[in-house]
């Protein structure tokens, strides 16, 4: 094993950068998202819950193509996107964490779902009754007591979205230093003769950035707990 | 004054209600599935009556004929569960302060000695509430529901969780609190803790108020 290249070190910030900004862009609407699916009976929540988890299910080639027809340069929502408000995402990095942001949206909502549902609803029924509105007591109790949840649902979705690959190579291709991940260098290296020590680089990184995001999430699920029953 | 005139369809119980009261302390009276929780549930407007009117002190909360229904948050009725219900990731100084910063009122040091005191709850105020004991978790949540200065107090069953020595522990803080003068709806399927408490009492049986008096309907 020798020193990672420039090269490799470029591909490792961005597959940050785009899991990150894909995390952080993706939280509000999973938390608007969960709290729906975790509090509200309304028409067709069966057909909204399934169309979350879809990217799960299918081939991530599959979404990573509805995303391109979609958001590309003349799908229906890429081509007003570009016109109106100047944003590009086919073939750019803001494309690939859009690929990973959808990716891992089901990962990142499943757990704040179950922290919305294990909360005590008739501690909601109490700050209302000390005067708080409904949009205060989610700021002041419901969001608070679920935060834990929130944060092991951001580093799941972060864990997944940093190893993306299908969805995001289909959509914005594999382009160093613009939409070239440490999963599609990975793919590149294994295929050029004599690339098998840097892929291994790679695939070591990998590992550790998985390890860390799953440790991070389990303490953050013990703390959930700890909160729950007040100590 | 408070004036009930409600009723409510829940499954196959069905509750009907109506009084008025005029006393400091009224006591809501009844067997386990009377439908007192229901009752106050709707005063305090966390339920919504299928028909009638609530009032309190000539403020229509509730009428469904003009369909008036004050939500909880603006109705300045403090409540105080069985089951405490503090939140468990604030402390207890932040639990105590919750009411009085949702309803923007001005800090006021000194009624919030004078609470902490009454019901001796000073020494606890940095603690979690998972580190508190029943009594005291339930000194807590009066005191938190004094603070947001309401203008009528719901108790539900405040003793209900607690075994003999600690009801012993409360019911003097409870009596001082009556003798603060602020207007409460005490429920309680214990006559003898009533009797101790209450200035009026509202029977309850079956959904169907059954005797409306003084104390002395009881006995």
């Amino acid at each position: 094993m020798s020193e990672i290249t420039p090269a490799e070190w470029t591909a490792i910030l961005l597959s940050l950068r785009v899991a990150i900004i894909a995390t952080l862009v993706a939280t509000p609407f999973g938390i608007a998202l969960a709290w729906l699916l975790a509090r509200r009976d309304f028409w067709g929540k069966a057909v909204l819950d399934a169309a979350m988890h879809l990217p799960l299910v299918l081939p991530p080639v599959a979404t990573g193509y509805l995303l391109l027809l979609t958001f590309g340069r003349r799908g229906l929502v890429g081509a007003w996107l570009a016109d109106h408000l100047g944003i590009v995402f086919a073939f750019r990095w803001t494309g690939a964490a859009l690929a990973c942001g959808v990716m891992s949206f089901p990962l990142l909502v499943r757990p704040i779902r179950l922290s919305i549902e294990a909360i005590d609803r008739r501690l909601e029924q109490a700050a209302s009754t000390l005067g708080a509105a409904p949009w205060r007591v989610f700021a002041t109790v419901t969001l608070p007591l679920a935060l834990p949840g929130v944060l092991a649902g951001m580093v799941l979705g972060f864990a997944k979205a940093i190893g993306e690959f299908g969805a995001t190579i289909t959509f914005v291709s594999n382009i160093p230093g613009e939409t070239q991940t440490i999963s599609s260098a990975i793919y590149s290296l294994i295929q050029t003769p004599d690339g098998d020590s840097a892929a291994m680089r790679l695939v070591i990184i990998s590992i550790v950035i998985a390890m860390g995001a799953l440790i991070a999430s389990e303490w953050f699920a013990r703390r959930a707990l700890q909160r729950l029953h007040g100590n | 004054m408070l004036r009930v005139d409600i009723t409510k369809q829940l499954g196959e119980f069905s509750l009907e209600a109506s009084f008025e009261s005029q006393g400091r302390v009224t006591g809501l009276f009844g067997a386990s599935g009377a439908g007192k929780t229901s009752l106050i549930n709707i005063i305090a407007g966390l339920l919504r009556p299928d028909r009638g009117t609530i009032a309190l002190e000539g403020d229509v909360l509730d009428d469904t004929s003009t369909h008036i229904h004050v939500p909880p948050h603006r109705r300045r009725i403090g409540y105080v569960f069985q089951d405490a219900r503090l939140f468990p990731h604030l402390d207890v100084r932040q639990n105590l302060d919750y009411g009085r910063r949702m309803n923007r009122l001005v800090e006021d040091p000194a009624q919030h000695k004078r609470i902490t005191d009454l019901l001796d709850i000073g020494p606890l105020l940095d603690r979690r509430p998972g580190r508190l004991s029943g009594g005291e978790r339930q000194r807590v949540a009066l005191g938190r529901a004094l603070l947001s200065k309401p203008r009528l107090l719901l108790l539900d069953e405040p003793l209900g969780a607690l075994d003999d020595a600690r009801k012993m522990e409360i019911l003097p803080y409870l009596v001082r609190l009556r003798d603060e003068g602020i207007p409460m709806v005490y429920v309680s399927h214990d006559a003898a803790e009533l009797r101790q408490l209450a200035t009026q009492i509202v029977m309850l049986q079956r959904g169907r108020v059954t005797a409306l008096g003084g104390v002395k309907v009881l006995s």
